[in-house]
């Protein structure tokens, strides 16, 4: 299967501003990357379930009851900027 | 007199029970190690003096009042710093955290604290974890203590360097495919990576979540059980974590290996694999059989496809964890003018080093509309293949054997512009991490430049007993003493 990566609109999908040389240099790199995983590709897995997990385990849960938790400032003092006990960010519209 | 820093945990534990010595020392010993080696190393990113002498002291007095915490207490232990450390930085080597002090301690950090362990500090990794060199970091190369031209290994580069030159007794890493066995192989020490789910992954910053496991790099094997036996277990604070018993580490060790069936992987012994690796290997194994195992070979057919889908599956988790860098609630915030959305694109340009943005961007890819069932479910399926293959041998051997890393020590900068050949560096150690198996790296010699040999011993699932057994069994017939040329106090005194 050729590479073919529109690497301009992967770094969108991955909120990085890259510019023009390092989108070139990334995606070259990407492509030499993938064709080493064409071998995976060409392995025959009809009828091969996925493994998402190494172990066998279901859902744990716990009981639905009130504990100790973080102290909100204890985070929030290492934020970039926050204000009245939230995070602070710039205007959301462009 | 021998140097308290050269010491292994349970001797400096018994000798704290003796009271020949105390914690303040232990630490003192180390710390001046430190200041030795520490020059030519970067081991570590940052040393706690103050709170490693507190914790020190705290150790002392408890012992004095004949309260006894275990085999960690009062003993100086490192840890990699991708595990947080409650208002002690943590910077997983990017930056993109630079400054930032979790609120918290992760779970492991919690159980050595609880234990008596004295924090030293945190050190150097591959950024996020993501490299085999500790050239990825962000704040500086960590130097091989054996040649400081030559890379320790990574991403668990400076805790397995630390460990070899003496200025922690012990240390953490976190192994995703093979960032802890690897650089214990480079640097001559023993490092180890649990079972998945063994040990709380809470408090770990995630690189690849389905594979990420922590384990201990210590210069002994029985070392190396005290210490995971002192942080696995069941955590209410991760699902992914076993809840059950875990299994007795210790109790095996010293029994031998009389009577086991070892498993030598024929295609971890190709041609890939350096040749005076290959011929310590198997020089091992006939020992092995000397001492009164059974060896045979045993294919892995599906381990040569294990790399290319690692280099899927951990991309593509890696892309999903690190969405969370994104200059809202912690860390570096770009402070170019325009939306938060710029903001964020912004500040994970500026904060993220190149291995990150490819992996980041490979996982991106990897897992977009169109790609996903070609990519990561392929490689998931393939995983699946690689348990089969493990299950299968596991049904005629009681533990695998094979070389830890493919090649001794590499130069500084020899692999840096060539990510392929990188990878390659963990062709031994990833088959584990997709089957979510235990295994170690023993040291078992040096090759003719003088750099350590790693001897890999893997199980299945839960088998750390057996392996523990076989790993020490192999330790007490390299009867491997060499040390590392910095951890050598006249070589490294002013």
């Amino acid at each position: 299967m050729p590479v073919d990566i529109d690497i301009a609109r992967v770094a969108h999908l991955a909120r990085i501003a890259l510019t023009a040389e390092e989108l070139e240099a990334y995606g070259a790199q990407l492509e030499v990357i993938l064709e080493h995983a064409e071998r995976v590709q060409a392995l025959p897995t009809e009828g091969v379930e996925p493994t998402s997990h190494p172990l066998a385990m279901v859902n744990g849960f716990r009981a639905d009851e009130v504990g100790d938790c973080l102290d909100p400032e204890s985070f929030l003092s290492e934020a970039p900027e926050s204000e009245d006990g939230q995070f602070r960010v710039p205007r959301i519209l462009g | 007199m021998t140097d308290l820093s050269d010491l292994t945990i349970s001797e400096a534990g018994a000798g704290l029970r003796n009271k020949d010595f105390t914690s303040v020392e232990l630490l003192d010993a180390v710390t001046k190690r430190a200041s030795f080696t520490e020059a030519q190393l970067h081991s570590y990113l940052a040393l706690d003096r103050e709170g490693a002498r507190a914790a020190a002291e705290a150790a002392d007095a408890a012992m004095a009042e004949g309260t006894d915490l275990g085999p960690l207490h009062g003993i100086p232990m490192a840890l990699k710093d991708n595990m947080c450390t409650e208002g002690l930085a943590t910077t997983a080597s990017s930056q993109i955290l630079a400054g930032w002090k979790p609120p918290y301690d992760a779970t492991v950090v919690r159980r050595m604290r609880d234990g008596g362990a004295v924090i030293t500090g945190k050190t150097n990794l591959d950024e996020f974890a993501m490299g085999s060199s500790t050239e990825n970091s962000a704040y500086g190369t960590t130097r091989n203590p054996w040649n400081p031209d030559h890379v320790p290994g990574g991403s668990s580069g400076g805790s397995a360097a630390t460990v070899a030159v003496g200025s922690a007794f012990g240390a953490l890493g976190s192994d995703t495919g093979g960032s802890i066995r690897q650089p214990a192989s480079l640097c001559g020490v023993v490092g180890m990576k649990p079972t998945y789910g063994l040990v709380s992954r809470y408090g770990l910053i995630a690189f690849a979540s389905s594979l990420d496991q922590i384990g201990p790099l210590t210069r002994s094997v029985s070392d190396s059980a005290a210490v995971l036996q002192s942080i696995a277990g069941w955590d209410r604070f991760d699902s992914t974590s076993i809840d059950g018993p875990v299994p007795n580490l210790t109790g095996s060790i010293g029994k031998g290996v009389e009577g086991l069936r070892i498993g030598i992987v024929s295609e971890l012994m190709s041609e890939g694999i350096d040749p005076q690796i290959r011929t310590a290997v198997s020089a091992m194994a006939t020992k092995l059989e000397s001492a009164g195992a059974e060896i045979v070979e045993v294919g892995l057919p599906s381990s040569e496809y294990a790399l290319s889908a690692y280099y899927l599956i951990a991309p593509a988790e890696c892309s999903a964890n690190l969405a969370r860098f994104d200059g809202v609630r912690y860390g570096h915030r770009s402070d170019v003018e325009g939306t938060t959305e710029d903001m964020m694109s912004h500040t994970r340009a500026e904060g993220f080093g190149p291995e990150v943005i490819r992996r980041i961007l490979l996982g991106t890819y990897a897992l977009s509309a169109g790609y996903y069932d070609a990519f990561y479910g392929q490689a998931q399926r393939v995983r699946t293949l690689v348990r089969k293959d493990f299950a299968a041998a596991y049904s005629t051997v009681d533990a695998l054997i094979s070389p830890t890393s493919p090649t001794t020590a590499f130069r500084v900068g020899e692999r840096a512009a060539d990510p392929i050949a990188m990878y390659y560096s963990d062709v031994c150690t990833i088959p584990s991490n997709l089957a979510g198996d235990p295994a170690i790296s023993v040291p078992i010699g040096l090759d003719d430049s003088g750099l350590p040999i790693g001897f890999q011993v893997m199980a299945p699932a839960l088998g750390e007993e057996v392996m523990y057994q076989v790993a020490a069994a192999v330790e007490s017939l390299a009867d491997f003493t060499d040390r590392a040329a910095l951890a050598v106090s006249e070589v490294v005194a002013p």
